[in-house]
């Protein structure tokens, strides 16, 4: 005979090993059945970490363009993030982020070996790849990382792809190697010009449709204010522009709401309907507004985070900052 | 202990009330608001029943608790054996002793209640699944394992039920859940306050005690399809609910700070924003809160909303107050909260500021017309009525549909025209073999007793169906 003992005494005791501290996740973790390990991190840029996970539920059935939702420790933000890269056999996944808000912060602290609490994904319609021919992949800042799979994906199907990145500056720049391997052509722009052209995506876009290059498609994933400026170059060409939106999102199956974003006239939820749609139709000024709803509670969150930060507990040297 | 012959007690014409946190101190914290019964209530109010032959009301009860049965229990202070009892037949006692409609079901069948007051079989099932909870209760013996497996999609009501009776049976259950925690809408939807999540969490726990395994964080229909489950086990049950957020067409509902009722309750309580910022997911606090609609999910988020700080919290809906879907109690504790109504009033356009922030909702008034095809008078619009309800949050809770992950992704499954997963009534069996659905996801948004119902229901079949039974062999769990 088994008996169930007190429950509320059991959480106050989970409350106690909890006690907010970036160690918790290990502990928690060892205690539920579902753990993903953290195989692999690195600090990409100043700005952006990388992470290989452990899930290989999501790796053996990913698709370029789908995305997971991680979630660092029990009290964290449920955060969407598009897989950069996978691994069937060894059974990871890939994503990078920017550390921009207390979630993501927190997240960066999280060092090789431990264990995020939840993985969950694929998540979202995979990109749509056919042979069409021409296409040219844009990514801008972190978009960079979903970009290079996307533009793989398109090159493997068979089109010739060029691909354009940008950054602020050459410090940001990452994927470069990579990108180089299998695209047709690599624009790199900056906007101090410390690296490859200075000026914007757009820039180069504009330059190689005038110049009478044949694009059929164009694929862009970046800060929204860049994707509308994509969509404004190409649209009075007529031609067939992607984004890949990046929205807030709770359950990512269609179940809140959060990421819906008008689409040609209609709601559409980003999490199920999309991340990618027609550019043309979306409408960006409320994509932009539904995205900083929160800048207030975001500093509130921040300055909560580096009052309480433990930072990183697991001894390890040169995994932190 | 043989059980004394005492004089009936003098008959007690009203139920026994649950003390409650006050109003002024509840819309303060998340703590729940009734506090339950002590022993001494619940032998009182036990004592009420009639212990009827012919047992009415476990006739109204979706999942058939021996009522009559445990209440006799209760009146001889056996509270273990009294839990144990309902376990036999429902998994989730102190779930549905808080959240089951027990005025148009269990009670509403109670011979007390011709003349009298129910007995408050609700509040009695509450107290016996806590005094268990609290004190320690029993794992049943479970039979010897049949070596069948089933899987079960969605760890909400429906699947919670299925899952934990095919376990007393002796089968092999694993629930495939995409969100982080079980529990489905006992935990992203209804609030703290009505259901503490310890108890939902209490309850589940004892599911894995009795062998059932729950995946988390394991979307079926993107991780494995359920084509693919059925390569691996001998049945699948799919309870994954009516999780779609309905939004209204109107001009201006992608503002910012417009909700849907779920993403503003699994703000709440899933991710527990009202901790925020220890816990991370924020969730939007204003003065004054709009909710559209008069459900049960619209008076949990009125309520969530005041909690939160809102001065004003303001119901707009669209019909009068006789017909707000949700139950008495629910308006009631919304009208003790200060929950303001505004009946036959009806949103036209949500408008924002230069931000893209809500600022107001702009309302048509209405008046009550001809009965419409559900029976209820159908509201007219009056002319010229345009007016401004200022406001900084809205939250949209008109409703939800179903899930339609699971229809898009398996083929072969029928689907009705409303999305819903076209089942048998009495057996739970889809259009394709050896696949079961139950709940909102067979029927469209319903109560969690129903779901639980359908569980149950499956679970019979698919016992049957997995053990080659015929009808008449049937065994009951026990």
């Amino acid at each position: 005979m088994m008996y169930i003992g007190n429950y509320s005494n059991k959480e106050e005791k989970l409350e106690k090993i909890t006690h907010n501290c970036t160690y918790l996740s290990r502990k928690i973790s060892e205690s539920e059945s579902n753990m993903f390990t953290l195989i692999d991190r690195k600090d990409v840029t100043a700005e952006s970490v990388w992470f290989k996970i452990e899930a290989p539920d999501v790796a053996r059935v990913c698709k370029a363009g789908q995305f997971v939702i991680i979630r660092a420790n029990d009290k964290g933000e449920r955060i969407p993030l598009t897989i950069a890269d996978w691994d069937v056999n060894e059974g990871w996944v890939t994503v990078i982020f920017q550390k921009v808000g207390a979630s993501t912060y927190e997240l960066a602290d999280l060092c090789k070996g431990d264990y995020l609490q939840d993985c969950v994904g694929p998540l979202g319609i995979p990109t749509y790849v056919e042979n069409a021919g021409n296409t040219v992949v844009i990514g801008g800042g972190l978009g960079i990382a979903i970009a290079t799979p996307v533009a793989r994906a398109y090159k493997q199907a068979g089109n010739h792809t060029d691909v354009i990145i940008g950054v602020r500056n050459k410090e940001l720049l990452f994927n470069v190697e990579e990108i180089r391997e299998f695209a047709d052509e690599l624009y790199i722009c900056t906007d101090d010009g410390s690296e490859g052209r200075q000026g914007f995506v757009t820039d180069q876009l504009l330059e190689m449709i005038e110049s009478g290059q044949q694009i059929d498609t164009v694929f862009c994933v970046g800060p929204p204010i860049m994707m509308k400026f994509v969509a404004k170059v190409t649209e009075p060409f007529n031609l067939k522009t992607i984004a890949s939106l990046n929205t807030i999102m709770l359950d990512g199956t269609g179940m809140c709401g959060a990421c819906r974003v008008t689409v040609g006239g209609e709601t559409k939820f980003a999490c199920v309907d999309g991340p990618d749609f027609d550019a043309h139709l979306v409408e960006w000024e409320e994509t932009m507004s539904r995205l900083s709803g929160y800048k207030e509670e975001e500093k509130e969150a921040m300055e909560h985070y580096q009052k309480h930060r433990k930072g990183c507990q697991c001894n390890k040297e040169g995994e932190q900052k | 202990m043989t059980a004394q012959r005492k004089p009936r007690p003098q008959l007690i014409r009203t139920k026994l009330s649950m003390p409650c946190q006050e109003p002024s101190d509840r819309i303060q914290n998340f703590d729940e608001v009734p506090y339950g019964y002590n022993e001494a209530e619940a032998v009182f109010e036990a004592q009420r029943c009639l212990t009827c032959k012919n047992q009415p009301c476990v006739s109204g009860c979706p999942v058939e608790v021996p009522i009559r049965d445990f209440i006799s229990l209760v009146k001889e202070r056996n509270f273990l054996e009294a839990a144990a009892l309902i376990k036999t037949k429902n998994s989730l006692p102190a779930v549905t002793g808080r959240v089951c409609p027990q005025e148009s079901q269990c009670e509403a069948k109670c011979v007390m209640g011709r003349r009298h007051q129910p007995v408050a079989i609700g509040n009695l099932e509450r107290f016996v699944a806590d005094y268990a909870r609290e004190h320690g209760e029993e794992i049943p013996e479970l039979p010897k394992s049949t070596g069948k497996t089933v899987a079960i999609v969605g760890a909400g009501p429906a699947g919670l039920t299925c899952a934990g009776d095919l376990a007393l049976m002796g089968h092999k259950v694993t629930i495939y859940e995409a969100l982080h925690s079980p529990g489905g809408v006992l935990i992203y939807g209804i609030p703290e306050f009505r259901l503490p999540k310890g108890i939902v969490k209490y309850e589940i726990d004892f599911l894995k005690k009795i062998g059932v395994e729950i995946k988390l964080n394991f979307l079926v229909g993107s991780n494995k399809t359920v084509d693919e489950l059925l390569d691996e086990f001998d049945a699948v049950f799919v309870g994954s609910g009516a999780g779609a957020p309905r939004f209204l067409n109107i001009p201006g509902i992608n503002l910012v700070n417009v909700y849907s009722a779920n993403e503003y309750l699994t703000r709440v309580n899933l991710l527990k924003g009202y901790k925020f910022p220890e816990y991370k997911t924020p969730v939007k606090r204003g003065k004054i809160v709009v909710i559209i609609g008069a459900g049960n999910v619209a008076m949990d988020s009125a309520r969530t909303a005041k909690r939160l700080g809102a001065e004003h919290s303001i119901i707009v809906y669209r019909r009068s107050k006789k017909e707000c879907p949700a139950r008495q109690e629910e308006v009631h504790h919304a009208d003790e909260e200060d929950i303001e109504f505004r009946f036959l009033t009806n949103p036209i356009r949500v408008i924002g500021d230069e931000q893209g922030k809500v600022k107001a909702v702009e309302c048509l008034q209405y008046e009550l017309g001809e009965p419409d095809e559900t029976g209820r008078a159908k509201p007219i619009p009056i002319p010229g009525s345009e007016h401004l309800v200022e406001c900084e949050i809205v939250i949209i809770a008109v409703g939800n549909d179903p899930n339609p992950t699971i229809p898009r992704t398996t083929p072969d499954l029928e689907v009705s025209r409303w999305g819903t997963i076209v089942t048998e009534r009495n057996t739970g069996k889809t259009s394709k073999d050896r696949v079961y659905a139950g709940g909102d996801i067979a029927t469209g948004a319903a109560t969690v007793i129903a779901a639980m119902g359908a569980g149950k229901i499956a679970a019979k079949d698919i016992h049957k169906q997995i053990m080659g039974i015929e009808d008449e062999e049937i065994v009951e769990p026990s």
